[in-house]
């Protein structure tokens, strides 16, 4: 638990930030044009960017962005793979192939560029990247949730739960998910820093977003043109990018462990 | 002990596993792993069936219950064919039948507490909920030789002995006539299985029970049984009541079964009959009598032709032996 304190608190900064930042009185897109470009002092506390906005109100509504993106699209992709990567495991045969096939296609293309084809269809704005996530990412839940249930299914608890004449989704819901749950929430915890990348990336590229409104990426994109007189522009997004990541990263390297622990003390089962 | 009405007649059940193999997975081969197979339990009895490991017996017991699908035959329980039965009419069915496991660890799901896995039972049928049922489920506990406060907690906190009595209690929350015991002691020691036993006896008596215990261990079988049948590779060998099969064993493989059982007293001197070989692939089993390559008595005829059903005197008696010798 102890080293993990420094990790946890980030995240738990980075949700209220996302959460409680719009009750603070913010100024965004107020242009300041005699402080264009000036860096990290003492009028603002991480200076300002090339049209004179300040940067820590735009970071704070990038915080927002890139929470409420990573967080919708987890749930998103989260529900919707596990339950199609069980069910199908779980009634097995065509369905089952199927599926099987389907995942195949989907991871035989680089996530990322399929997000980017997505978007750039379905045209920029924040929704369109959200969809375009999930789309992509629901993939990896199913893969894994189908590969745990296909393994669980095989105990002699399922066949004695069919025995007794519980309905098929009774078997779902009580004996195979809460079984499985424990990867599936390691990996939606790296999911998260996945799609936080991923949308900053989007964004980067002008397919989150629009502006006025701020994004981590976009911040970044804004900053490179004045990468060697105005470096905050690009270093403090990034900075935060990267500390969120990181924090992501190894509370789920922790959660991991953790479950793991569990499930080797509390729940010693044998085959 | 056969006076009583037939509660499950089994005819010519069949099981065959499918391999597949090749480019499109098409079915190369068949593992009969059971070839025609037929018994008769009577209501209020136990019927032993016995063999080595992967003779099919187990998947004699998971047939009947429809957890596997059979290939062929007729399954009669209380006048109903349990082969020709729906979703829906299959869960009412199953109130009436139900299993005990071999394995008291993996049978029971860790990620449930005692109460409710006994319980569930009763909530899938919707035959209880609420105050009704934690009474069910206690006196249930308390039939079963557990504590009432035992249904707050978890299966790892238990013994193999103590999870196979939950095994048991969640067997009986329904009420069933009869139940399948699946090598149900076969992961317990010596003294566990003991007391496992006498509770399976006493709830036979207490509810008029009747089982299918399948184990490879004779001595269980003689402890429980009415009337016992042998299997070797998906096939029967004999049939007969428990006290005739002990006494006068025809099929040689019986014999050899009967001579290998440990007797618990070592001063007794006897001939062992000791088999040669190992148990044929069920892939490509023997031609003719399948233990024809390891008898002892093997004839001509045996290696080409199928034994006949043999009925031995008296025939009230019901012995039944598959063997060439008798004909």
């Amino acid at each position: 638990m102890i080293r993990c304190w420094g990790p946890l608190s980030l995240l738990v900064l980075w949700c209220l930030i996302a959460l409680l930042g719009p009750l603070f009185p913010l100024t965004p897109n107020q242009i300041d044009l005699p402080n264009i470009l000036t860096g990290i002092g003492s009028q603002a506390w991480l200076g300002y960017d090339d049209l004179g906005r300040p940067m820590f109100d735009r970071l704070v509504i990038g915080a927002r962005t890139s929470f409420i993106v990573a967080i919708s699209v987890v749930t998103v992709s989260f529900i919707m793979g596990s339950l199609l990567g069980t069910c199908s495991a779980y009634i097995g045969g065509v369905v089952d192939l199927v599926l099987v096939r389907m995942i195949d296609i989907f991871l035989a293309f680089p996530g990322i560029l399929l997000a980017i084809a997505l978007a750039g269809m379905m045209g920029p704005g924040i929704e369109n990247v959200v969809i375009a996530l999930a789309l992509v990412g629901w993939v990896g839940y199913a893969r894994l949730a189908r590969a745990q249930v296909l393994s669980v299914k095989e105990q002699e608890h399922v066949v004695a739960a069919i025995a007794i004449g519980t309905k098929p989704l009774g078997i779902i819901s009580r004996h195979l998910l809460p079984l499985i749950m424990a990867p599936l929430i390691v990996e939606a915890s790296f999911g998260i820093a996945g799609t936080v990348i991923a949308e900053a990336g989007l964004s980067f590229l002008g397919l989150g977003v629009q502006p006025p409104a701020a994004s981590w990426g976009s911040m970044i994109r804004d900053g490179t043109r004045y990468m060697l007189v105005a470096p905050h522009m690009v270093v403090v997004p990034g900075l935060a990018l990267m500390a969120v990541v990181l924090a992501i990263n190894i509370f789920g390297d922790w959660l991991r462990d953790w479950l793991d622990v569990k499930a080797g003390t509390r729940h010693t089962s044998r085959s | 002990m056969t006076n009583g009405k037939p509660l499950l007649q089994v005819h010519h059940l069949k099981k065959y596993f499918p391999i597949r193999s090749g480019l499109f997975s098409r079915v190369s081969s068949w593992v009969k792993a059971v070839d025609d197979v037929s018994l008769e339990i009577q209501e209020g009895t136990t019927f032993g069936l016995v063999g080595e490991s992967g003779c099919g017996k187990t998947t004699v017991g998971r047939t009947i219950l429809r957890l596997m699908e059979p290939t062929e035959g007729t399954a009669l329980f209380e006048g109903e064919n349990l082969f020709q039965l729906d979703a829906r009419q299959l869960r009412q069915t199953r109130r009436r039948m139900q299993i005990i496991f071999q394995d008291p660890y993996s049978s029971l799901n860790p990620r449930m507490t005692v109460g409710s896995l006994i319980g569930e039972p009763l909530r899938v049928h919707g035959l209880a909920k609420g105050v009704a049922l934690d009474t069910h489920v206690r006196r249930l506990l308390d039939r079963v030789g557990l504590r009432p406060e035992h249904q707050s907690r978890y299966p790892h906190e238990f013994s193999g002995g103590q999870r196979q009595r939950i095994g048991i209690a969640r067997a009986l929350a329904l009420n069933p006539k009869f139940i399948v015991c699946d090598e149900a002691v076969s992961a317990l020691d010596v003294s566990i299985q003991a007391q496992i036993l006498n509770l399976l006896g006493d709830l036979q008596q207490e509810f008029h029970l009747s089982y299918l215990f399948i184990s490879h261990d004779l001595n269980v079988v003689q402890y429980l049984a009415d009337h016992i049948a042998v299997m070797y590779l998906g096939k029967l060998m004999e049939v007969a009541p428990a006290t005739a099969l002990f006494e006068n064993p025809k099929h040689p493989y019986t014999q050899a079964l009967l001579s290998a059982n440990p007797i618990p007293d070592p001063s007794a001197q006897r001939e062992r009959m000791l088999l040669s070989g190992d148990v044929p692939s069920p892939l490509n089993p023997p031609a003719g009598c399948r233990f024809h390559t390891r008898c002892p008595e093997v004839m001509d005829i045996c290696k080409t032709q199928d034994p006949p059903l043999i009925h031995i005197s008296p025939p009230q008696n019901r012995h039944q032996v598959w063997c060439h010798l008798y004909s």
